[in-house]
């Protein structure tokens, strides 16, 4: 890395002797991003400001809760009565989660729409989807945390997937648990875990950010920036772009948080615990009715435990199941349309995960469950052989579009990118 | 690519919605001054509704999460505060002979349960728990409009339809059959501010004061949420205006 | 390079720049003041809650301590001796020569009846819990209270008279709600 000459002194000394000032010019500042990214582009950011906000939010909530059986829920409500400005800081950690899936939501479609997860992208793909896991890891057991009835039959059917597992099942639950149930032990580890896990995913994101900045961010054209007239510097123009998206964001964030605090949450869960009675309907938080419906799609226990962590799985792997060079969808007309199939299939898992295991559901469960696996294993592999792509475009700052894929010309009706 | 967010928020916002919804259970709507971004408690309701859980409800249901200083935001005075404390027994100790002994209530002390425990809780009712009221309007769906109706659907049952021993028909109730025994009948309070003391009254009082007891901080909550979203939307025409300013070279070029 | 750049971009402020700096930098410091104003529950959040509050002023009945007798109190976490005193032990306090103190304060600025005494039982050196309020307990030499961590002595108006103890034991703020109850806090 080039080292820059500073006017201030004090950080010229500084950064001849620790290089952050450089470092940050070059990687926030000078850094070339390219000069076509839509507001799709925005999540990134909007992610790890959303980050942010939950490891904030949930340190201070961490100075009032008590992690007790006992006590738990009644912290819980201490928090919201009598704390300063503690039912607006729970209440953000509350959607904040929700809203954090959103934005971690839209980001992964728009990798998948753009092929932002090729090479050489695959391992700034695969950390994201690591980052996916351990988010719902950390948003599963910090829903345990306000020990309400929802809260603890969520962490007993979650935790009793494992039993799943052949022979060591049972002992793997128990372990997870402390005991013989979802009991104390099991709230203490569930909050000293649920403290820990979003640090190992800051971790995980600056890997991301480093797998990222080794190639630059993907564009909407799919093709790689080819010098300085298709880049524009990071600042000031996706700062303040990224700026913009954060007040947008904030502004439905707000909205939710102030005026309908608990609509994404279960009114169950103002109930406290109960080991002897279960609510009627138990449902998962929304982020993870897509995968609770594939779960409750295969009629075999361990099948659909398996299947369930297939469904993360098979996005790992997804580099290498679509072998198509071209990335954007722009470019690849069938893809387009098996992108947004996938796309309706996952909103009617989540519907279905949503709804009760029963009639027509569980027949619509199974058919999207197995749409949602043949996308990526069979269509997928498919499409990277049959499909004819539009011809791209030469770069991202002239629209001159060359032979590509197919070797067909036809530069005329392809699509140009308006730059916003 | 903007539907395909729009959707996604649309239908991710309308899932519990789609998961929350009832039998057959007939649910009342009325009008409540809490509701909408602009809402607010009515005090004078809450009042009578305070005065109808202690004497109708409070012989089962505790109300554990308010203490007697919380009363303020229904618009009593230090010293109404203090009367109404004292005119509880509160458990405290143990003493100095590790004793534990009853004194007046003070302020600073929460609602003294109707029973010791749970389980007594249990043994006095059939073995049908009570359950705290604090944040009974939280913990149902629709709390408003739901407890509303479920205070002022009690009524004889459909013929065919079999009411045990113990056990009460309520339209509004999941399933119809309810342990407890219809509460309010009308006039069986009396206001001193002669408001309507009809069934209806009773009903919406306790659902005013309910609603308080649930989310105390209703108010401050939605009048914060104004000013923070006024900000918000100025925040987005202003960083829009100079992202704009940003970009206009690139656009030219 | 980077000194070439900043001048000419010197050279190319003008108006239309000047504008488009404002709304640049006014949308960067409404940024700011958002920061800010969501700073601020989370640093306010670690204040006293309404319920640690609602237990910062207590209320005591006095009137069942006897003459000669103390009783200890928990007030914010800490212990307060509200002693009932003698007559022998009024006039031993008011008998003492102020100049003299290494905290000369009168008596009856300690004390707003003198019957009762309130201060608080944590020792002005070290912070440990003076004896002297259960009959029996060692006093000290000024028959008043002893802290036994560095042996410091108070007198019957909780004066520091000799150790190690900078001042006089606290007298916490205190007011009669009437003749038998007080509010302390």
């Amino acid at each position: 890395m080039e080292s820059k000459e500073f006017k201030n002194p004090v950080v010229s000394w500084i950064d001849h002797r620790l290089p952050i000032f450089s470092f940050l010019n070059h990687e926030a500042n000078e850094y070339p991003t390219p000069k076509n990214l839509n507001y799709f582009w925005n999540f990134g950011s909007l992610a790890g400001i959303a980050l942010v906000i939950m490891i904030v939010t949930g340190i201070t909530l961490a100075m009032s809760y008590t992690a007790h059986t006992d006590y738990a829920f009644d912290s819980v409500e201490r928090i919201m009565r009598d704390v300063n400005h503690g039912w607006l800081i729970r209440y953000i950690h509350m959607n904040g989660a929700s809203f954090f899936f959103i934005v971690v939501f839209i980001h992964i479609f728009r990798g998948l729409y753009y092929g932002s997860y090729k090479a050489p992208r695959e391992l700034l793909w695969m950390l994201g989807v690591l980052i996916l896991l351990l988010m719902m890891a950390t948003a599963f057991m910090g829903y345990v945390l306000p020990w309400g009835q929802m809260s603890f039959w969520g962490a007993t059917v979650i935790t009793n997937l494992f039993s799943a597992i052949p022979l060591v099942g049972e002992n793997i639950v128990i372990w997870l648990w402390g005991g013989f149930s979802v009991d104390n032990p099991t709230l203490n580890r569930f909050f000293a875990l649920h403290y820990l896990l979003p640090f190992v995913i800051v971790g995980v994101v600056v890997l991301h950010l480093v797998a990222l900045h080794r190639f630059g961010s993907n564009n909407p054209l799919g093709i790689d920036t080819r010098g300085p007239q298709d880049t524009l510097p990071f600042h000031p123009y996706y700062t303040i772009k990224d700026f913009f998206g954060l007040s947008v964001f904030l502004t439905f964030f707000a909205a939710a948080v102030f005026f309908v605090p608990n609509m994404m949450g279960h009114p169950d869960n103002y109930i406290p615990a109960n080991a002897l009675q279960t609510p009627a309907h138990i449902v998962p938080e929304w982020y993870f009715l897509p995968f609770y419906a594939i779960l409750r799609a295969v009629p075999d226990k361990l099948g659909g435990v398996l299947a369930m962590f297939g469904a993360i799985a098979v996005l790992f792997v997804l580099p290498w199941l679509d072998r198509s060079p071209i990335r954007s969808a722009r470019f690849r007309p069938i893809f387009k349309i098996f992108f947004w199939l996938l796309f309706i299939d996952c909103l009617v898992l989540g519907y279905i995960g949503a709804m009760p295991a029963e009639g027509i559901y569980v027949l619509i469960g199974r058919l999207a469950t197995v749409w949602y696996f043949a996308h990526f294993l069979i269509i997928l592999p498919v499409l990277s052989v049959i499909e004819t792509p539009r011809p791209l475009p030469q770069s991202i700052s002239q629209p001159i579009f060359s032979a590509a894929g197919g070797g067909l010309a036809g530069a005329m009706s392809a699509p140009k990118e308006k730059v916003e | 690519m903007k539907r395909f967010l729009v959707s996604l928020i649309g239908i991710v916002m309308s899932l519990p919605v789609l998961a929350a919804g009832g039998g057959d259970t007939v649910i009342r709507q009325a009008e409540w001054s809490f509701s909408g971004p602009f809402g607010h408690f009515d005090k004078a309701s809450m009042q009578r509704g305070f005065q109808v859980y202690r004497e109708v409800c409070a012989g089962c249901h505790s109300l554990k999460y308010i203490a007697f200083r919380n009363l303020a935001d229904l618009g009593y005075s230090e010293a109404e505060i203090k009367a109404i404390a004292a005119e509880y027994d509160v458990e405290d100790g143990p003493n100095d002979e590790g004793e534990m002994f009853t004194r007046p209530g003070i302020p600073a002390d929460r609602m003294p349960s109707p029973y010791a425990n749970d389980n007594a809780a249990r043994a006095a009712n059939n073995g049908a728990y009570p359950p705290d009221l604090s944040l009974i309007f939280k913990a149902r769906p629709n709390g408003a409009d739901y407890l509303y109706s479920l205070l002022t659907s009690y009524g004889d049952a459909p013929a065919g339809k079999d009411v045990p021993e113990g056990m009460y028909y309520n339209a509004a109730y999941s399933g119809h059959l309810i342990a407890m025994p219809q509460p309010l009948y009308g006039e069986d309070v009396s206001y001193a501010d002669g408001a309507d003391d009809s069934i209806d009254g009773h009903a919406k009082d306790l659902v005013n004061f309910l609603a308080w007891t649930a989310e105390p901080f209703l108010e401050t909550r939605k009048r914060t949420g104004v000013a923070v979203l006024t900000f918000l939307i100025l925040l987005v025409g202003v960083s829009y205006g100079a992202m704009k300013f940003i970009w206009s070279d690139v656009k030219k070029a | 390079m980077a000194k070439s750049k900043s001048k000419t971009s010197e050279m190319e402020t003008s108006q239309g720049k000047s504008r488009r700096d404002f709304i640049v930098v006014a949308s960067y410091a409404m940024g700011a003041v958002g920061a800010g104003a969501f700073a601020w529950p989370l640093i306010d959040q670690m204040n006293p809650a309404a319920d640690t509050l609602a237990l910062a002023s207590i209320e005591v009945d006095i009137s069942k301590i006897a003459e000669g007798q103390s009783i200890t109190l928990k007030w914010r976490g800490k212990p307060v001796f509200i002693r009932h005193r003698t007559a022998d032990e009024i006039r031993q306090a008011q008998d003492v020569d102020i100049d003299g103190l290494r905290h000369p304060e009168g008596d009856e600025i300690r004390a707003q009846k003198p019957e009762y005494l309130v201060v608080l039982g944590v020792c002005t050196h070290l912070g440990c819990v003076p004896l002297g309020q259960k009959v029996g307990e060692v006093r000290g030499e000024y028959d008043g209270w002893f802290c036994p961590c560095h042996g410091s002595h108070y007198d019957a108006s909780g004066r520091i008279r000799k150790g190690p103890a900078p001042t006089n034991l606290e007298v916490p703020p205190y007011a009669f709600l009437s003749d038998n109850v007080i509010r302390i806090g």
